[in-house]
């Protein structure tokens, strides 16, 4: 078990500077110069004022040192939890900010892809063994599993929103609330909340109800399904042995899937101007704020590290084999 | 075997639903305390005003030295200036002054109002003006150059504050006294030189109307103070008790919010406005074509450092090929007006020279800028139906526009149509508007569009834009042409040094600038930008409009425009019911 998660850990611990460097490559790659965008938006029109406003903004985001030690201190700074100072949103550090916008996008992740994955297997099962069913959950569910996230958010909100008027088609409350734990706030936000957690649950629920169901008539016409039916088990015994294995694969296939859908998450909030992460990163990459850029991009690692985490340890928990392997390994 | 799997199942559900709630507990904690310092509930729709179009992002900060990207009405709401700035009568009003005279020709002294309180209780003095003119001094503050020109901002009593000049720029000292905030000493003077030009300045004390409320991500909550000075002395109070200024979504969202009547008022253009407009879904200054005031000019800015564009017989040419007429009709349904050929705002049609303009202005010719390339020897000498160089070389113009722009991507390719039909051969790029703005500064560009002077006091500031001298290695904010005409800056300079009140003179120094701007063409007018205000009367009426009896002011919480008759207009406003 020890060998097992140190393994695993050693793996993410791996992958999470790979991540982190890339993620700090990418910024200081990109075309543009965002100090000079600043300087130029502060309309500085004496040259010798613009060239110290620009000395102090390159000294104040350590532009003016070798890439090398820009390097080596953004790791020393982001192992205290700095994650430097906000471009766009300047002077405000990039943690406040990200902190900020952080509960909406966990809010609308976390159910989607959770309420998605439980609601799609069970469907997908469903229909594995009813023909009436099967008929309609397949082409519906590869309908919507080929749907990009923001096609299915500009018609969702279309119909529900602009036509029936039953949702707020923008932003995460309404102009008049401010946030705060009442009442009021919590249902204002759950109430925008909706379409945004539909766009993104819907195309979710196409694809595991379509694997579960094919992993579900893939599992009922392997040999031991055979064996127990010709033993004479009763159907449903054999339905249940099918299902326990067959969601294994979706387990893996959550873990696979969580980069995607944080994807879609992000492209769906900028549809309904959701005051998320994803919003943030269009705003930076457009203004040019390597460190909004960075510290967001960094968020988003370490959740989809985390919950690739949890995933092995639930892999733990539901498959027996894993149990049995790491019980060998250490004996 | 069901109850296991069922029990497995469930640690499953569990697990996950414990990661989920200790991250959302997590992340909304922080959020609550990273957030707001505001009570719950909503604010009465009565007594709020909704605006957007200025914010673009979250509220940065607080601090209105940062004119440029502090949140929507720091300097405005919070923090007030000497002066306000009425374009419609072309004057100063005294604001936080009572007056401010000339007493030589290099002194120039304020008389404070008395009574004025800062947020705090604390009185505004002398000093805190003399201490916030002279934040100049820091070197990287934005308004450093303001002191190669003053040499001294001295109290000289509680109410009198004295300005000695090197060198007497009237008409660049009303641009300041009108722009330039006025903080309290008592709170900024023990901060550091850094603290004072990039802080965020969280807990914002000023004289003005409103008081910072709470924020958020995507909008700041402002709150009226009703002890604020200008109730007695200027007999004025901004009507709505909270002003709520919304980080501005995109186009597709304001429309449905302003349909809603979620939102008061949009300082954002917004493609079809005035289908908007003329179906009465919102108001905007006229009720007709061009809808909205004009805030600033859109040029055509040719890179005269290379060829053929150094040439003023060329862009003499291609100014008379652009079909302005089409894009104010076809790109912008109206929504704009046509410059005049020296490109001077309406406001300012007192200093065009009419004699000059009907002698050298230029129209949309196609013939005459045929014609005008002809004799400058441009000769299409392989008959693909465009010119060449003169020296026989291929001439092909690339005409570059932020990407995303639409109404001016669309303006672009209209001018590129009008360039063709004159035989210039013009294409149309659309980069990122971060690599063009860069690229500008840098003078690696054949044409761009360009509008970043806005409506001022004076001329002066557009010549300024215009005729700078000397070209840097960056230009960041004026001639990004780089067009070099020594006589013309000296005109321009010699202008900045009329007095204000000398319309004559003014007149003629002007006119003398226009001469050489209406050969020379180094920069091509197309267009008068709107001053984008789009309103719903839902809430809020007694809107600015040209309407007999309606206010003037200018309805904008632009930067720099609440002091340019955006604050006159929140206490026009009246209640709807």
């Amino acid at each position: 078990m020890r060998r097992y998660f140190a393994r695993k850990l050693l793996i993410y611990g791996l992958t999470f500077v790979v991540a982190v460097t890339v993620n700090w490559m990418i910024p200081r790659f990109m075309p543009g110069d965002p100090v000079s965008a600043m300087v130029a938006r502060a309309r500085v029109s004496q040259p010798e004022a613009a060239e110290a406003m620009r000395t102090y903004y390159n000294n104040l985001f350590g532009f003016d040192e070798p890439l090398w030690q820009q390097y080596l201190h953004f790791w020393g700074a982001l192992l205290q939890g700095d994650f430097g100072i906000s471009i766009f949103v300047f002077p405000t550090p990039v943690g406040d900010v990200l902190l900020d916008a952080l509960p909406y996008t966990l809010g609308l992740m976390i159910p989607a892809v959770l309420l998605s994955w439980f609601v799609g297997n069970w469907i997908g099962a469903l229909s594995a063994r009813r023909k009436v069913l099967d008929n309609t959950v397949l082409p519906a569910g590869y309908l919507l599993t080929a749907m990009p996230y923001m096609w299915i958010a500009v018609i969702l909100a279309w119909a529900l929103g602009a036509k029936a008027g039953w949702f707020p088609i923008s932003g995460g409350y309404s102009l008049d609330i401010q946030p705060g734990w009442n009442g009021d706030f919590v249902l204002d936000a759950l109430h925008h909340w909706v379409l945004p957690f539909l766009s993104l649950f819907l195309v979710a629920l196409g694809g595991w109800a379509i694997g579960m169901r094919n992993m579900i008539i893939y599992e009922l016409e392997s040999d031991y399904s055979s064996y127990l039916s010709a033993l004479g088990a009763p159907q449903r015994l054999i339905r249940r042995y099918a299902f326990r294995n067959a969601v294994l694969p979706q387990v893996t296939g959550l873990a696979l899937q969580l980069g995607v859908l944080v994807a879609g998450a992000l492209v769906t909030e900028i549809v309904f101007a959701y005051p998320g992460l994803g919003s943030l990163i269009l705003a930076a990459i457009q203004n040019q704020d390597f460190f909004l850029l960075q510290g967001a991009f960094l968020f988003i690692v370490i959740g989809v590290l985390i919950a690739n985490f949890l995933i092995d340890i639930v892999y733990v928990v539901v498959d027996p084999r894993t149990r049995t392997g790491m019980a060998g390994g250490t004996s | 075997m069901g109850t296991r799997t069922r029990l497995r199942v469930t640690t499953a559900l569990a697990v996950f639903t414990l990661a989920a709630t200790a991250c959302t507990g997590g992340g909304s904690g922080a959020g609550g305390t990273g957030g707001t310092a505001g009570k719950g509930g909503s604010l009465p729709r009565n007594e709020t005003l909704y605006t957007t179009g200025t914010q673009w992002g979250p509220p940065a900060n607080y601090n209105p030295l940062r004119n440029w990207d502090h949140a929507t009405g720091t300097k405005g709401l919070v923090y007030e200036t000497l002066f306000h700035f009425d374009p419609d009568e072309g004057k100063l009003t005294p604001w936080l002054a009572e007056s401010g005279s000339w007493t030589d020709d290099k002194t120039y002294e304020v008389k404070l109002r008395t009574g004025i309180t800062w947020a705090d209780g604390k009185p505004l003095t002398a000093k805190d003006v003399a201490y916030s003119y002279g934040l100049g001094k820091i070197e990287a503050s934005a308004f450093h150059s303001l002191w190669s020109w003053l040499s001294d901002a001295k109290a000289v009593d509680d109410t009198t504050v004295r300005f000695t000049f090197k060198e007497a720029r009237y008409q660049e000292w009303d641009y300041t006294l009108y722009g330039q905030p006025v903080v309290p000493e008592h709170i900024w003077g023990s901060r550091t030189d850094e603290d004072v030009l990039n802080g965020v300045n969280d807990k914002p004390v000023g004289t003005g109307a409103y008081k910072l409320r709470s924020k958020t991500q995507d909008r700041v909550v402002w709150e009226r103070r009703d002890d604020w000075w200008g109730t007695k002395a200027l007999s004025m109070t901004p009507a709505p008790r909270y002003i709520v200024d919304v980080s501005n979504p995109s186009n597709e969202v304001v429309i449905g919010q302003l349909g809603q009547g979620q939102l008061d008022l949009s300082n954002n253009f917004l493609p079809g406005a005035s289908s908007l407009i003329k179906s009465k879904k919102v108001v905007s200054y006229y009720d007709k074509a061009p809808y909205m005031l004009s805030a600033n000019t859109a040029w055509l800015v040719p890179n005269t450092t290379k060829k053929p564009m150094d040439d003023a017989a060329f862009r003499r040419a291609l100014a008379a090929s652009v079909d302005t007429g089409k894009i104010v009709k076809g790109v912008y349904g109206e929504l704009v007006k046509p410059a005049s050929p020296t490109g001077l705002l309406p406001q300012w049609e007192q200093f065009e020279d009419k004699a000059l303009i009907a002698e050298k202005g230029f129209t949309h010719d196609p013939a005459a800028a045929k014609k005008e390339l002809a004799e400058a020897g441009y000769k299409d000498t392989n008959g693909d139906g465009f010119v060449e160089n003169k020296d026989g070389s291929a001439l092909s113009l690339k005409l570059a526009v932020p990407s995303g722009w639409t109404d001016w991507m669309e303006a672009a390719k209209v001018i590129a149509a009008g360039a063709k039909d004159a035989g210039i051969k013009v294409t149309t790029e659309f980069p990122d508007q971060n690599a063009l703005n860069e690229r500008r500064g840098k003078g690696d560009f054949d044409l761009v569009i360009n509008n970043e002077r806005q409506l001022s006091n004076t001329p002066w500031t557009y010549y300024d834009y215009i005729f700078q001298l000397p070209v840097q290695k960056q230009q960041n904010t004026v001639n990004f042409g780089r067009y070099e005409n020594e006589e013309a800056w000296k005109l321009v300079q010699k202008l900045g040094g009329v007095k204000t009140d000398d319309t004559a003179g003014m007149k003629a120094a002007v006119s003398k600038i226009q001469d050489i701007q209406l050969t020379e063409m180094p920069l091509i007018p197309l267009w008068y930008n709107g001053l984008w205000s789009q309103s719903t009367t839902g809430t809020w009426t007694n809107w600015p409009s040209d309407a007999e009896g309606a206010p003037k002011a200018a309805p904008a919480l632009w930067r720099n425009w609440l002091e340019m008759g955006g604050f006159e207009t929140l206490t026009q406003l009246k209640p709807a019911k």
